[in-house]
């Protein structure tokens, strides 16, 4: 079993400390990059790193402004994080306003969101900041008080000593600024939380409710253009030339620029730099092949009934396994690229002048981006200065910071502040998308065991990046392998939510549901008997836990009442880990007219520690709705490399009346708390799968489901 | 250009802009109401949406020249301090999670409550069905428009 070892290590040389503050005050961080262990390297690829430093800024009436420096994107980080400082520096939530920190590589490192990492990575040392803050402001008033700080306490911004002096945190601000740095301060015990575990609101709900302006589409500047980019129509092809007359002639456009293989129309609003976008007549040219789906599908088979593979991991013999098999069952199960279509479309705003590059707007990645903007323009990240906005939706699209170079180039050629405005056509077309993906599984059974399985993955410009495979089954099966091979693609592919597990749990939990099948046996009971081989390995790389596995799956079990509902509602379950949190789920679906009803999934997850359950619960909620939803309906295909869906005319995203009722229930323990917003959504695909096979006896083995199911109706819930 | 006068949020407000231009660009480049919000530009998602007199209308497919004497309600107009028995609801139950689609969910909740102050479960859904929330936020969204019936 795999020790943690990203719980970050608090030490003084990490803390930063000013005290010089305009207006009063102190401000206290901690910068946790510094504080990773050298073995925990950021790799932007990888998507599981994250870390981040925390300010504190308190007044010198006690109110507490906490900075959070890394990007929301709806995940609840704003809130959540700001709520693990408050609860150690102990005071009340009422009093603590929360500031989105800008970029700013001085101070911070690695502003980024990505990978569910933000709580886990940040957990240590968010407490230990509160802590030790809350240390020195005690530690100030013993001084004022001259007695002995250890028999001073503090709690809800007040401080108190055994004579029965109070003196509050505004009070003795200026003078724990010039304080020593305390070490070793003492975290609370889980069972005296105040903040931690309650329902805490959205930070920007009132704002959000009200229509306030808090996303990069809202940003304005004087004498800013909007900018509408017309790029190649196809993956693989080329600008020629074009013709702009009919543009010129649009009320409101001011300027046309080509860059590249693309062109820009700068008009004084956004509707007629999009008008003036679609008057632009080119010509477009192409070498070589233009791909389309079927070349796709073609390709991908092709690797996974060939040899070119790579081993990610091998146990045991796999040969001998299956030849000595009883009897061997092999399945494939298909999926096709998906958009991440965040509701906010791209955009961002960019002012290239000769002094400075400011930069503002949606993005998860700030710091890789500033970078690539200097070194695209040939400029100094020095000179560049990124505010970061609240984001409308990320899902991993905003990681990739494509629009805002964008921005930055044109500004740079217009000498003009300007704000490039995806249309939702335009945010379809030029996805980074989530690469399709097939997978074949084989199962080796001998005298009513599991004794071989062998995962064969045929991806599109990415694999499992050599973590997947130490997932369950490894550690279950005594032979066991995993095999990748890939196909280069000009289409432009990266993380959506839950990168390769989003589609890899459902195939592989589709797969031990007829593995339970085959052997007369329950899909859980099947689960819970692998996983005990599992307890008390002594492998390394196998992060997740048999006994938290175990536990997750009965406790869904038990809320489902599983094997026990009606006979109109047909059940199947799931379970997955990912992002190092234990989810298991079961769907329940009825039958309409032939046709399935998804009513409800009953969810259990073991994340540890709850920091925020109504933030959590809405993660999970959200994760489950959008794993179902593209399980079942995303379908989107490419015709020599243009996109067959540009709109949600014809790409089709989960609505309210196609939306089961999620019952979301924690595992209770007081382990250190893993991320949310990615774990919900793997296991939802599988459940449905599941599900449908019981009440429809039929096995879907492709994605999306909705084209192997129903010919003669919709999917209604 | 012509000027056209647009009675918005209970103010008259006179715009100079292309006669094609929807609604939605008025509103948020010219007016500088930026709650309403782009999402699709083909009436299908409702992150748009606004009312025109008591109606809920898409106001990305809605050109400026087609409005006749109307008041348009936004989301800024609602209430002036978030005290709508719907924006209520929403905070009750937290419903955003990253909370674009929001100001569209409520306008079309709001608009749907005061034609049918005591729908069933299955007419909320129906009701709230063109509005697509990306982060998939539907249970509370549900809860929240129930909520609000109640207190309406």
């Amino acid at each position: 079993m795999k020790t943690d070892n990203t719980n970050l290590q608090f030490s003084r040389r990490n803390f930063i400390k000013t005290s010089a503050l305009a207006g009063g005050g102190i401000l206290i961080g901690f910068n946790l990059f510094t504080a990773c262990k050298p073995n925990v390297r950021p790799d932007i690829s990888k998507l599981n790193f994250n870390d981040f430093n925390a300010f504190i800024k308190i007044s010198d009436e006690g109110y507490v402004t906490i900075f959070s420096p890394n990007p929301e994107i709806g995940q609840g980080v704003k809130t959540s994080m700001p709520m693990i400082i408050a609860e150690e520096l102990d005071v009340e939530w009422n009093k603590v306003n929360v500031a989105q920190g800008i970029l700013d590589t001085k101070n911070y490192q690695r502003q980024v969101a990505g990978g569910s990492q933000s709580i886990r990575f940040g957990w240590d040392a968010l407490r230990q900041t509160g802590a030790t803050a809350k240390q020195m402001l005690i530690n100030a008033a013993a001084v004022k008080w001259n007695v002995e700080a250890a028999s001073c306490s503090a709690s809800n911004g007040i401080i108190t000593n055994a004579n029965g002096n109070r003196l509050s945190y505004g009070e003795v601000v200026k003078e724990a600024a010039l304080l020593e740095v305390p070490e070793n301060v003492k975290l609370k015990d889980p069972k005296d939380y105040k903040i931690i575990g309650q329902d805490i609101l959205n930070i920007d709900l009132d704002k959000i409710i009200t229509g306030k302006p808090l996303f990069g589409l809202d940003y304005k500047e004087e004498g800013m253009l909007y900018a509408s980019v017309l790029r190649p129509p196809a993956f693989g092809k080329k600008l020629v030339s074009f013709n702009d007359s009919k543009t010129k002639e649009v009320g409101g456009v001011v300027d046309v620029i080509k860059f590249g293989d693309k062109v820009a129309v700068l008009a004084k609003n956004t509707w007629a730099a999009m008008k003036g976008k679609k008057a632009l007549i080119a010509q477009w040219e192409y070498d070589g092949t233009l791909e389309s789906t079927e070349d796709h599908d073609r390709e991908l088979l092709k690797i996974l009934d060939g040899n070119k593979f790579e081993t990610r991991r091998e146990d045991g013999n796999i040969k001998k396994a299956f030849a000595e098999a009883d009897k061997v069952i092999e399945r494939t199960y298909e999926s096709p690229f998906l958009p991440h279509n965040c509701m906010e479309p791209m955009n961002f705003y960019a002012d290239v002048t000769d002094k400075k590059i400011h930069l503002v707007g949606p993005i998860q990645t700030p710091q890789w981006t500033a970078r690539r903007v200097a070194n695209l323009l040939n400029r100094k990240e020095e000179e560049i200065h990124l505010e970061m906005t609240r984001m409308g939706g990320g899902f991993g699209r905003r990681l990739y910071g494509d629009f805002a170079l964008e921005a930055a180039e044109i500004s740079s050629l217009a000498k003009k502040p300007v704000k490039v405005v995806f249309s939702r056509e335009d945010d379809m077309a030029a996805g980074t998308y989530r690469p399709a993906i097939k997978y074949r599984i084989a199962a080796a059974i001998k005298d009513g065991k599991i004794t071989g399985y062998h995962l064969k993955e045929a991806a599109i410009n990415g694999n499992m990046y050599g973590l997947i495979p130490h997932f369950f089954p490894a550690g279950c099966i005594a032979n066991y392998k995993v095999s990748t091979g890939n196909y280069k693609s000009k289409i432009t592919t990266g993380a959506w939510r839950a990168p390769y597990t989003n589609f890899l749990a459902y195939a592989e939990q589709s797969f031990f549901s007829e593995l339970a099948e085959e052997l007369g046996k329950d899909h859980p009971e099947l689960l819970i008997e692998l996983l005990q081989n599992v307890k008390g390995t002594t492998d390394e790389k196998i992060e997740y836990s048999g006994d938290r596995m175990e536990e997750t799956i009965k406790l869904v079990l038990e809320r489902s009442n599983w094997g026990k509902t009606s006979s109109e509602i047909y059940q199947g379950f799931a379970a997955y880990y990912s992002h190092n949190t234990h989810v298991a789920e079961v769907a329940d679906i009825e039958l309409k007219d032939g046709n399935p009803i998804i009513k409800k999934v009953t969810v259990a997850v073991d994340c540890g520690i709850v920091v925020n359950p109504t933030g959590a619960i809405n993660q999970i909620q959200g994760g489950v709705i959008d794993g179902i939803g593209h399980a079942m309906y995303g379908d989107f295909s490419f015709k020599k490399g243009t996109p067959q869906a540009v709109n949600f005319d014809r790409y089709r995203l989960i609505r309210m009346q196609e939306t089961p009722q999620v019952e979301v229930h924690f595992v209770k323990n007081t382990k250190s708390p893993t991320g949310l917003g990615e774990p919900g959504l793997p296991p939802a695909g599988g459940a449905v799968a599941n599900a449908i096979k019981n009440a429809m006896d039929k096995r879907l083995y492709s994605q999306p489901f909705v084209n192997a199911l129903l010919k003669k109706a919709e999917v209604l819930g | 250009m012509p000027n056209y006068t647009l009675n918005v949020n209970g103010k008259n407000l006179t715009v100079s802009v292309d006669a094609d231009t929807p609604l939605l660009w008025v509103l948020r480049d010219e007016l500088n109401l930026l709650g309403t919000k782009f999402g699709c530009g083909i009436s299908q998602c409702g992150a748009c949406t606004v009312h025109l007199g008591k109606t809920a209308v898409r106001s990305c497919s809605m050109p400026v020249s087609m409005i006749q004497g109307e008041s348009i309600t936004t989301i800024e107009g609602l209430s002036e301090d978030g005290s709508h028995p719907v924006q209520k609801a929403w905070k009750e139950l937290d419903v955003p999670q990253c909370g674009y689609c929001q100001a569209g969910q409520i306008m079309t909740a709001s608009a749907f409550l005061e034609e049918n102050p005591n729908p069933s479960k299955e007419e909320i859904r129906e009701a709230m069905h063109g509005n697509i929330c990306r982060c998939a936020s539907y249970n509370r969204i549900e809860k929240a428009v129930e909520s609000a019936a109640n207190n309406m």
